[in-house]
């Protein structure tokens, strides 16, 4: 059984390596693929346990969001979520979400799902995270603390 | 479901995980080549998985054949890539629908270990398999123009997945 922190570097790497060999970088779809594939071929001999909300911004086909499963069933999505938290985070986004949001509105849609499995789950995490993939790269936007540590 | 130089083959779009909806545009039926559709059921992984092999395995045959491939051909392909994990399957039911010789229709589906159905009129698979049969026996008629094909298979794939929570969110139809 292989964990999550394994296979992101793993796919980290090759994603560096595509982009020396070939001088542009992969595509989300690409990497969405890739991952894909990898899980796939280890399901059956050696499974990695993790699932995967794959983000990217590409110039030409802007925004993408990808839903891998620990089993390798992918899917292209608007919106994702993974756990006992998505039972929450789903149904409020399917409320909210709509196409063409714009930054602010979809922050305040995270918020409003961190909100929900704070009060909802029993075994909801301390701190949350937000981050954002755009035209200018990954990057950390915000933290949602309960705890300082 | 085959009528008159035609079939038509269609699926729902719901992609979940047991109980839980993960999306409902999912993508269950794949073109192989023009007059060769394959609707993989079952497991979400092993029917992209599948798929991804299916294709490549046409591929070389175009080019090492110069043409496209039968859909009885085709269908033992997919019969013996299946059987071929026979102790570590594909947890995936295809359907083959295709056109062959002369445009006459051709349809079957298996079961994950590659077990050819062949039938005249319709082919079912996935979780609502038995509602499909009961729907499809009451709504076929032999020698259907696609119009009247395209709303009985329409039909018969609604009523049926009404009865199944774990099958819905909309259809995709195909007529060739």
């Amino acid at each position: 059984m292989l964990l999550g922190a394994q296979f992101t570097e793993y796919v980290q790497k090759n994603v560096s390596l595509y982009h020396y060999r070939n001088g542009i970088p992969l595509t989300t779809k690409a990497a969405a693929n890739f991952m894909r594939g990898e899980l796939a071929t280890a399901l059956r001999k050696n499974p990695y346990m993790v699932n995967i909300v794959l983000a990217g911004y590409d110039k030409e086909t802007g925004p993408s969001l990808y839903f891998i499963d620990y089993i390798a069933t992918m899917h292209k999505v608007d919106k994702a979520a993974f756990g006992y938290g998505s039972y929450f985070a789903l149904s409020m986004m399917d409320r909210h979400y709509h196409p063409d949001m714009t930054v602010d509105e979809a922050i305040k849609l995270a918020d409003q799902c961190i909100e929900e499995i704070r009060s909802r789950l029993v075994v909801a995490p301390q701190n949350f995270i937000i981050k954002i993939v755009d035209q200018d790269g990954a990057r950390e936007h915000s933290w949602r603390r309960t705890t300082k540590d | 479901m085959v009528g008159k130089n035609c079939f038509a083959i269609a699926s729902d779009r719901r992609l979940g995980v047991q109980l839980q909806t993960i999306a409902t545009d999912f993508q269950r039926i794949f073109k192989i080549h023009d007059k060769l559709f394959l609707g993989l059921s079952g497991l979400g992984s092993d029917a992209q998985t599948l798929h991804q092999r299916l294709v490549f395995r046409h591929k070389l045959y175009q080019l090492r054949e110069e043409r496209d491939m039968k859909p009885e051909t085709f269908a033992s392909l997919v019969s013996a890539m299946l059987y071929e994990k026979r102790f570590g399957p594909y947890f995936c039911q295809p359907v083959i629908a295709g056109l062959g010789e002369d445009d006459k229709p051709f349809i079957c589906t298996m079961d994950s270990i590659g077990a050819k159905e062949l039938a005249k009129d319709f082919v079912v698979a996935g979780t609502a398999s038995e509602s499909l049969y009961g729907a499809c026996e009451s709504m076929f008629k032999p020698d259907m123009d696609h119009e009247e094909l395209f709303e009985t298979i329409s039909q018969a794939l609604i009523s049926s997945i009404d009865r199944d929570c774990l099958s819905g969110w909309g259809g995709h139809v195909y007529v060739v």
